[in-house]
């Protein structure tokens, strides 16, 4: 399999992510949305890698691993904390921002 | 010496103006100022004779404005035959003027006092140095200088409502001729290069003025002496400033300030020669004026507005000699109404102080408790009715020669109609001043019978009457050389026209053989007229009402339909676009997803073509 088997796979978690960002209207669906696009980007870092025989790309993705992690418990929190407000987890509800 | 004729004045000014303490102490302040005038004249009276002497102008000027050929504008003195004469007037008015204010206005609080002499030496240096002027630059400073002085004065008693609208009435009356004159000497400056008299003069000698546009030059200046010497249509400020006190009337509204107009005509003859036109207009505004004020006057029973009137026939009298071309005929009656017209205010004065009251219908019989007042002024109205052996009537009998030689018989007749009433109705104050028995018993104004004006106030007026007197018997033995000759009947006709205005004020008056009444009905309409000023006030207020209404209506329509429409329409589509804009707002999280997704595959599209 070539590199762009691997690209080809990322692209499509990647769409499937923004598509679940986009349209999941639960908070923790859209935070689930985040992941699966954060972990195509993984995965087109580790392709790199591997087919460039350069390790950069892999010590990132351990990084953004970690990242990842930190912001889905920071995620998560808000929700917690949106849910103990507004009694809601609904993205749409919360509208405050609206001009 | 000259020098002291211009610091004198302003030092006492700015001491005065200054020094608050002795500005509110009043008589000490009044005594400065009386000191200083009294210098002033002695330094008047030595340039006089110097001049005399010299038999030549003594300049002397300093650099103002720099430029890089010469000075443009300098300030300095010219001391000629008519400027050192015209000196002595200034001085000598002035001082026997403040001397007499000392008395007139004893009843003021000291404050006031003060503040009166600080006016009156800042008059005294604005005139002199308007007189001394060797440039148009520095005499329409000094112009505009008496022109402020004259509103100060007018609006002395500014607590009351007519004598402060009196004030902003001659101002701005005075100057709208201003602007004429100040248009006419740029003009001129542009046309010659010059702002210097003596250059001009020369300039005009040697014919290098070019007459094309010369004509509007000579009007635009012309419209400045109209204003200030209170031609018509711009006469009206003049009876209105007699709101001043009557020392103020002597000397801004009679003797010098108003005959301004007349001495820059005088100084510019040179240049109005070469404009026949405008000097026939002159002429002609000037007769009208004589005749026009002359019939104002006798409709007047204010003692102050008839002599108002009356000094703006005698300005009439001036401009009319210029237009005819004899300048020094108009300068020489300036000289001697100066004299007997500031005579006759100081006289009207010292009865109004007696009496309480200006209207001469309250006043009569006063010849036996006003003895001294009576006389002097009677000088003063027989010089000013032109009879023989009395200062007006040389000068005016030069003036009706002048204008006869000029070939103006329009003017000419009117001048003498003129003249006739100017007699008529200086005998019915007179008459009913002094004489006839006072038709209403009114209260006199101090509680106590009428009397004679102490001193401080009757030296003037006697120094005044003697000055009449003498220049009326110099002139008669000496006749002035440059005089016009006159033709042998003048005199006599003259004489008899001033006669006749006597006689008729007497029958009507004294004798009551002819009825007043019934004489002002005989006039017919024209009473109506004069009774109401000829409506130039009322012209001017509707021209000027319906000028200003058309152009505010019109500049209102402009700021609420287009100014204040360009302004709706801007923030009618600033609401609706960001009413708009609000829209793409919606606080949804995922939409700005949305956006941000579209934009980036629209970037994408956009940089296909690159990768």
């Amino acid at each position: 399999m070539g590199l762009s088997a691997y690209l080809a796979l990322a692209a499509v978690i990647f769409s499937i992510g923004l598509f679940g960002v986009m349209t999941r209207r639960n908070a923790v669906g859209i935070l689930l949305g985040i992941e699966l696009m954060l972990n195509a980007v993984n995965i087109n870092l580790v392709a790199f890698s591997r087919f460039h025989g350069d390790v950069t790309g892999m010590v990132l993705t351990v990084f953004a691993i970690c990242i990842t992690v930190a912001e889905v418990a920071l995620g998560l929190a808000i929700v917690i904390l949106l849910f103990r407000t507004r009694r809601t987890a609904m993205a749409d509800h919360v509208d405050w921002l609206k001009g | 010496m000259m020098l002291t004729v211009l610091l004198t004045p302003i030092t006492v000014f700015l001491l005065l103006a200054l020094v608050a303490p002795l500005r509110r102490s009043g008589r000490p302040a009044a005594f400065i100022s009386i000191l200083g005038a009294l210098g002033t004249f002695g330094a008047a009276v030595q340039t006089w004779v110097l001049v005399d002497r010299l038999d030549a102008p003594i300049q002397r000027v300093w650099t103002w404005l720099p430029d890089s050929q010469g000075a443009l504008a300098t300030v300095g003195y010219l001391a000629d035959e008519q400027s050192a004469i015209m000196i002595l007037l200034v001085t000598l008015v002035s001082l026997l003027v403040q001397i007499y204010s000392l008395g007139y206005l004893s009843d003021e609080p000291a404050p006031a006092i003060g503040r009166y002499y600080v006016y009156q030496s800042l008059f005294a240096f604005s005139m002199l140095g308007l007189v001394l002027a060797p440039n148009l630059v520095q005499l329409f400073i000094c112009w505009e200088l008496v022109g402020l002085c004259s509103y100060l004065l007018i609006g002395f008693w500014y607590k009351k409502p007519s004598a402060s609208r009196a004030a902003v009435k001659a101002f701005w009356t005075t100057k709208a001729g201003d602007v004429g004159l100040l248009i006419g000497i740029v003009l001129l400056w542009r046309h010659t290069g010059t702002f210097d008299f003596g250059e001009l003069q020369q300039m005009a000698g040697a014919g290098l003025v070019g007459v094309d546009g010369l004509a509007l030059i000579t009007f635009c200046i012309y419209l400045g002496a109209a204003g200030k010497s209170a031609q018509f249509p711009l006469h009206i400020w003049l009876p209105d400033a007699m709101e001043g006190p009557t020392p103020v009337s002597a000397l801004i509204h009679a003797a010098t300030m108003v005959t301004a107009g007349v001495y820059l005509l005088v100084r510019m003859a040179f240049l109005f020669a070469l404009t026949p036109d405008v000097l026939l207009l002159v002429a002609w505004v000037g007769a009208g004026t004589a005749l026009m004020a002359a019939i104002l006057a006798c409709a007047q029973n204010d003692i102050k507005r008839v002599l108002a009137y009356s000094t703006v026939s005698q300005l009439g009298y001036m401009m009319t000699a210029i237009g005819a071309g004899f300048a020094s005929a108009g300068f020489f009656h300036l000289l001697t109404h100066g004299v007997f017209k500031a005579l006759l205010f100081l006289g009207a004065g010292a009865v109004i102080h007696a009496v309480g009251t200006n209207d001469i219908t309250h006043m009569g019989g006063l010849a036996r408790r006003m003895p001294q007042t009576m006389i002097v002024f009677l000088v003063g109205t027989l010089s000013l009715a032109g009879v023989p052996l009395f200062a007006g009537f040389l000068s005016k009998e030069e003036i009706l020669a002048g204008v006869w030689a000029g070939g103006l018989t329009g003017p000419f007749v009117m001048l003498l109609m003129g003249a006739f009433l100017t007699a008529f109705y200086m005998f019915r104050v007179v008459f009913l001043t002094f004489f006839v028995k006072p038709a209403h018993a009114s209260g006199h104004g101090h509680g106590h019978a009428p009397h004679d004006a102490p001193m401080t106030m009757g030296l003037p007026l006697w120094v005044l009457a003697a000055a009449s007197m003498t220049i009326g018997i110099y002139f008669m033995l000496h006749h002035p050389a440059e005089a016009v000759e006159a033709p042998g009947w003048l005199a006599p006709v003259a004489t008899g026209v001033a006669l006749g205005g006597i006689a008729l004020a007497w029958a009507t008056f004294q004798r009551q053989i002819i009825n007043a009444e019934s004489l002002a009905r005989a006039t017919g309409p024209l009473r109506t007229v004069a009774a109401h000023g000829f409506w130039v006030d009322e012209a001017f207020v509707a021209v000027y009402r319906g000028i200003l209404m058309t152009l505010a209506a019109l500049v209102g329509w402009v700021d609420r339909y287009i100014v204040d429409g360009v302004l709706n329409v801007i923030s009618a589509w600033t609401v609706s676009g960001g009413d708009g804009l609000r829209r793409i707002q919606t606080g949804k999280v995922q939409d700005y997803v949305l956006a941000v997704g579209a934009g980036v595959v629209a970037i994408l599209w956009w940089l296909r073509g690159t990768m």
